[in-house]
């Protein structure tokens, strides 16, 4: 996958590729600077006092930041560290089941032809337009006749059907999925199931990566079903305690803690994603399809 | 609320449709509203976003850009209550933003970002931009990593610029995933809800400039009119759906041999 | 174009099951708990609202032996529970952990059912729980209320009368009376007890005073403030000196909104809005012309900032725990230092009596341990010993008049620079008089304040931001409408 091949555009060129490169970074890096600027505020404030936070911002970094985090991690009644679990376990088998059955789903509208294959299509395109609050307190009462409140079966099954990553998955295996390569494995005698799991999988890699990121991400950050759905202190997500210390009575409200909260419930998720990110990188389905 | 009983639903018709297309009904500001703030978030979203995933795979650029990539997508984790939150500080009467806007202007009184309706959905646009611009860039990078470099190469052997490159190339063999961006942001945009509820304390701030269809339908569900809230989405889900059919149509017409070409290989 | 026709036929067949099940899901208009139609089409259509207490629920199943030895409560932060640990006698601390098993001594087993406010989560939570609670062998025991939304539930049919519980009316003799209407249901019955009583009063800047008004003695200062218009006059002083009167346009809202002469609705279901409301609204809208206040909104930056040592307002509407935690914070300039304007406030109380803020203790209906529920509302909110200990360890002022008073014969705050405080919130909480709150006080208390804003600050003129006030109501509370209409 060597890509040498700036002799082509001869010395002419080379000075204006200098010019565009130029040109990319500046924009680029002001775009980065832009986008940290949400970080910088909130680590600056992981480091100060909830007196100084309330007051307003300020560049310079305070003394508290080893306070701060005592105080989150040490209240008996918020349970961080355990919440932290629960997301990370919650938000893993979420991405987990969701890109994995949506990439199966998408693959059996790609590859086979049977006749309810567009109405299936369509059908699933469909219920993503239905907005999701309108049937949330409908499923919260789902749940407890069901029986299942305080588990989290709840939160990680439903995440199968995920009508829009589905969408993604289909759209692209219509840009990077040609249908001969499953035609030559069948030749081969490779089982359906089989060609899915070992062939078709890899080439998913990036499509794959990037939705488990999504998914994670937003499984990650959902408080509102989840509140009401996880009641016990050991069972309860990240939102919900940091829901908790927002509403803090007046002797225990604490900015400080807030920010804190906050901050460490984004270190996993960007760990996540530089995980993830690697996999979304030029030549891995290039390569697969070449083969 | 007061009400937490229900008794039945009762059979009412065409009542809450009526209601809601009745003369002096704010439906239509509430779906402008949302246009609104939607293009203003959206436009330079798809903009920078397909920039941004072109020069990250530009094969002669070869940017180092590792550590950009990771920082365009980053605000995209923080979720949306902090987001608020922090931009609250940022465009606060002492904050940062008036700091500087003092400083340059010499003006005496800050500027009251959230209290003007411009500005108001300025800052919403900005959130929504900044937490989903590398979202969509990775999606559009990771659709362009699905093409074949050969193709790129000869087009550099041929002499194509890296805007014919672009324009030639990467645009129609992307389409399906530029399909899937245009249909999900329209949707999520019509489904905005979250960023505007918190920088507009629940959509009354400024004239109710910033309140979108679906803050609309939350209120409805909050007081229990169940049947309101139902009408309303249902109004939303023609609207989505007639909106992604001109998507379809406008994005997949263009392509008639791509699809001929597959269909042959599909038995 | 096949593709569409199907696309479209199919988003047809959707549309239409989901158009017949909405039609079917008409609002509650008919059945909202708390407010007897009846009553309300027969009575004169322009007096107020007139309430009903919703018909209990008759339980159908019995707790489990397991429940009947488990307290479950409700609540949304951890402010109760630091009471209940530190001041219910029976409370076993020596076999409990915090965020673990917690028990009382005699080995019952301590619920915490914990759910944040925002989102509405917390009401959202309790709605479905109590809905479910007379056919459930897990009984909720006790759920706690605030003021705002009190008497949603005080008029639902999911709490059980203090009376029942064995709380006598001598046990209550000693509270304050508005915190017993506050819970009080269209029966008479109390169904709500506190711990605390938040009367409000007016912190102003010692250095400030003495700057403007030439003394900082609170008798004095009050005499400056002492109605409306002496207010304004003072406010005048202020702006001539440089300072503001008030941060923001809602610091003063409660002092209004405390003191209506009737409530917000009529028995036409008409939205009125009090005379009294109308003059907030004028106040503020010339305070803010006239650069009196900062414009700011509560709990915002600047307004916290401006209570600090770089503010430059005089003063702002507080009650108890305003005045103990969230000003004294606010005046230092780091935390716990007694820097800054530490010891430089002082109180007086104002124009008006009011109060803001208070959490409410209720008996969930059909709780299998209802001698303990009374037992704990009788030693948390009724004993002079505990409400005086509260008190004296926390600041919290507590509902108790005997205990009050006592301390409030010898008190000196140092955050006050000495002043006796709790004389002042001793003589102002038996005057608090909400007799005409309303069901609907938080709702449109909130929309009204939200809608206005945009008139104090010229967006748009009053007739635009009443209509707006109007929408935002009748979207929160269907079954209401504009007078007249």
């Amino acid at each position: 996958m060597g890509y040498s091949t700036d002799v082509v555009g001869a010395k002419s060129s080379s000075t204006n590729l200098l010019v565009r490169r130029i040109i990319c970074y500046t924009v680029l890096t002001l775009f980065a600077i832009i986008s940290l600027i949400p970080f910088f505020i909130l680590i600056v404030n992981m480091t100060r006092q909830s007196n100084h936070i309330q007051k307003g911002f300020s560049p310079i970094p305070g003394t508290y930041l080893l306070k701060n985090f005592m105080t989150v991690i040490e209240n008996g009644d918020w349970k961080m560290l355990r919440s932290l679990f629960n997301s990370l376990f919650i938000s893993s088998f979420t991405a987990l089941l969701s890109t994995y059955f949506s990439a199966l789903t998408a693959y059996a509208i790609h590859v086979y032809d049977f006749k309810l294959r567009k109405p299936v299509f369509t059908f699933i395109l469909m219920i993503m337009m239905i907005p999701a609050q309108v049937s949330a307190l409908g499923f919260v009462r789902l749940v407890a006749k069901m029986e299942l409140t305080n588990t989290f079966i709840p939160l990680i099954i439903p995440a199968i059907a995920a009508p829009s990553t589905f969408f993604f998955m289909k759209q692209y295996m219509d840009s990077a999925l040609p249908l001969d390569i499953v035609e030559a494995a069948r030749i081969d005698g490779s089982g359906e199931f089989r060609t899915f799991n070992s062939l078709i999988m890899p080439i998913m890699k990036p499509a794959i990566a990037v939705q488990a990121i999504f998914t994670f991400v937003s499984s990650w950050n959902n408080f509102f079903i989840p509140a009401l759905i996880l009641d016990m202190p050991t069972k309860r997500t990240l939102p919900i305690v940091i829901g908790i210390i927002r509403s803090a009575d007046y002797a225990k409200f604490d900015m400080g803690a807030v920010y804190m909260a906050i901050g460490i419930s984004i270190l996993p998720v960007a760990i996540v994603y530089l995980i993830l990110s690697k996999f979304i990188i030029r030549g891995i389905a290039l390569g697969a399809v070449k083969g | 609320m007061l009400g937490y009983i229900q008794i039945g639903p009762e059979f009412v018709g065409l009542e809450n449709f009526e209601t809601l297309f009745a003369a002096d009904s704010d439906l239509m500001k509430y779906f402008g509203n949302t246009f609104i703030l939607w293009i203003m978030g959206f436009i330079p979203q798809i903009f920078f976003s397909l920039l941004f995933a072109a020069w990250f795979t530009d094969i002669r650029l070869k940017l180092k850009t590792g550590a950009y990539k990771v920082i365009f997508y980053l605000p995209n984790v923080i979720m949306a209550a902090a987001m608020g939150m922090l931009f609250f500080t940022i465009f606060s009467q002492s904050g940062p933003v008036n700091t500087i806007y003092m400083d340059i202007t010499g003006a005496k009184a800050p500027y009251m970002f959230f209290e003007h309706e411009w500005s108001q959905r300025g800052v919403i646009a900005l959130i929504n931009f900044l937490m989903w611009y590398g979202n969509t860039t990775i999606m559009l990078m990771a659709a362009i990593n699905g093409i074949d470099t050969s193709l790129y190469e000869s087009a550099q052997i041929d002499g194509a610029n890296p805007s014919q490159t672009f324009f030639k190339i990467t645009l129609p063999l992307i389409r399906p995933i530029l399909l899937y961006v245009l249909i999900t942001s329209l949707i999520g945009g019509l489904q905005m809800y979250d960023v505007p509820k918190i920088i507009t304390q629940d959509g009354q701030s400024v004239n109710r400039t910033s309140m979108t269809i679906v803050m609309f339908l939350q209120n409805h569900l909050y007081s229990k009119n169940y049947g309101m809230a139902g009408a309303l989405s249902v109004i939303l889900f023609v609207v989505a759906t007639v909106l992604s059919i001109l998507v379809f149509a406008m994005v997949k017409e263009r392509e008639p041999k791509k699809k001929k070409a597959k269909k042959g290989g599909n038995k | 174009m096949n593709k569409i026709k199907r696309f479209l036929a199919g988003s047809l067949a959707v549309m239409m099951a989901a158009s017949v099940m909405t039609a079917c899901g008409k609002d509650e208009k008919k059945t909202t708990s708390g407010v007897d139609k009846d009553a309300n089409a027969e009575a004169a259509k322009k007096g107020p609202i007139v309430l009903k207490k919703a018909d209990r629920i008759k339980q159908t199943a019995e707790g489990s032996e397991d429940s009947k030895k488990t307290l479950r409560i409700y609540t949304w932060n951890e402010e109760f529970k630091d009471r209940f640990r530190a001041y219910y006698p029976e409370y076993d601390a020596a076999n409990s952990t915090v965020g673990g098993d917690e028990f009382l001594k005699d080995g019952t087993k301590i619920v915490w059912v914990t759910t944040p406010t925002d989102d509405n989560a917390y009401q959202n939570k309790l709605d479905e729980d109590l809905k479910a609670q007379a056919a459930s062998t897990e009984k909720i025991d006790i759920f706690l209320v605030e003021a705002d939304y009190a008497l949603k539930y005080v008029n639902g049919p999911y709490t059980q009368p203090v009376k029942e519980l064995g709380v006598t009316d001598a046990d209550l003799a000693n509270m304050y009376e508005y915190t017993k209407t506050v819970c009080t249901d269209a029966n008479g019955d109390l169904q709500g007890v506190s711990w605390q009583a938040t009367p409000g009063l007016f912190a102003y800047r010692r250095d400030i005073a003495k700057k403007v008004l030439g003394t900082d003695d609170p008798v004095e200062v009050q005499k400056a403030l002492a109605d409306w218009t002496k207010f304004e006059d003072t406010a005048k002083k202020m702006k001539d000196a440089g300072y503001f009167m008030l941060s923001g346009y809602d610091d003063a809202y409660r002092t209004f909104s405390n003191n209506v002469k009737a409530t917000w609705v009529n028995a036409n279901y008409e939205i009125v809005i009090d005379d009294n409301l109308m003059n907030w609204v004028d106040q503020t809208k010339n305070f803010t012309d006239k650069g009196y206040n900062n414009g700011t909104s509560l709990w915002s930056d600047q307004w916290n900032a401006d209570q600090g040592s770089a503010g430059k307002v005089f003063g702002f509407f507080y009650s108890t725990w305003g005045i103990n935690f969230t000003l004294l914070k606010n005046a230092e300039d780091n935390e716990g230092a007694k820097d800054g304007l530490y010891g430089k406030y002082a109180v007086c109380e104002g124009p008006q009596n009011y109060y803001w803020g208070g959490t409410w203790i209720c008996a969930a209906d059909g709780t299998d341990n209802p001698e303990l529920v009374g037992d704990i509302m009788k030693k948390l909110t009724c004993d002079a010993t505990i409400a005086e200990k509260i008190t004296d360890d926390t600041q919290d002022y507590t509902n108790n008049k005997t205990a009050m008073d006592k301390l409030a014969g010898d008190f000196a705050s140092e955050f006050l620079g000495g002043q006796n405080h709790i004389a002042l919130f001793a003589k102002s909480a038996p005057n608090i008089d909400i007799s005409n709150m309303g069901p609907y006080d938080q709702g449109l208390n909130e929309s009204f304040q939200g809608a206005m804003k945009d008139y104090f600050l010229g967006t748009v003129d009053k007739d635009t931001a009443l209509e707006n006030f109007y929408k935002s109501a009748i979207e929160k509370y269907p079954e209401l409408k504009k007078p007249g209409k």
